[in-house]
């Protein structure tokens, strides 16, 4: 990140290297990554909204966009990306509300699921959306 | 005769939280509440709505309903959004002119996707003349 100088002088939390890599831990850390993919992403499906008001003009450079190569892949990864997300903060809510899962061995293999579940659901929703409609 | 040596400094510091350190929190998960129900939706609409090119996804959007659940997805999600980004460029970015400069940046960013999106949607649905 571009903050090179550190001028808070509170003490920092262990550095990721530091750490053994775990399921737990690498869906936290996808969690942080999915949601600034997300927010990256939002920017290509805002441009879809407003192309949509700006007329078919604008409406077929960004669909254009949409349907290159690259923008398919890109909107591939944001789906996973988004349903990550949302399955790993349900999870998130599940523990912040009825505290539920934080036994390690359920905490892990939830990990897996959410990875897991992510995957399978992007490749699902997108072979559904280019071949049913 | 008082025998606390406290400067006045640290009796403040003493008072504990401004009674807001848990606003952001809360925020953050109410927000992800309305989008365990809108992302999904979402998703839909925009598979549904991208599928038959332009005047399909005009004539999706110009569906009342359709229309309120977009708008309310886009506040959850951009709100949703600039929480998020707050706490990540608050955790990564130390340097102080830099943190604030992505903080404001954060905001107009989030709230003006939120403003050309949300008049988009309006647009397309008040030509629709319903």
């Amino acid at each position: 990140m571009s903050g090179s100088e550190w001028t808070d002088p509170r003490p920092m939390s262990p550095h990721l290297q530091v750490w053994k890599w775990h399921w737990t831990m690498a869906a936290s850390i996808f969690h942080r990554v999915t949601g600034v993919g997300n927010y990256i992403g939002a920017f290509l499906v805002s441009a879809w909204v407003i192309a949509i008001a700006a007329g078919p003009e604008t409406y077929a450079t960004v669909e254009g966009i949409m349907l290159h190569p690259v923008g398919q892949i890109l909107l591939f990864f944001w789906l996973a990306s988004v349903l990550f997300h949302l399955v790993n903060g349900i999870r998130h809510m599940l523990w912040d509300g009825p505290k539920v899962g934080f036994d390690p061995k359920v905490a892990s293999g939830w990990s897996v699921f959410n990875f897991a579940i992510s995957i399978l659901a992007a490749a699902t929703i997108w072979s559904l959306a280019t071949n049913l409609f | 005769m008082s025998t606390n040596f406290e400067t006045p400094t640290a009796a403040a510091r003493g008072l504990g939280s401004a009674k807001s350190g848990t606003e952001h929190y809360i925020r953050q998960r109410v927000s992800a509440i309305a989008l365990v129900f809108l992302v999904p939706w979402f998703l839909y609409a925009v598979i549904a709505a991208s599928r038959s090119g332009y005047d399909g996804a005009v004539a999706f959007l110009s569906a009342p309903w359709n229309a309120i659940l977009m708008i309310l997805t886009l506040g959850a999600a951009f709100y949703h959004m600039r929480l998020g980004m707050q706490t990540v460029i608050e955790d990564y970015i130390g340097k102080a002119g830099m943190k604030q400069t992505l903080l404001i940046l954060n905001t107009f960013v989030t709230l003006g996707l939120f403003a050309a999106t949300a008049l988009s949607v309006l647009k397309i649905w008040i030509s629709a003349g319903a």
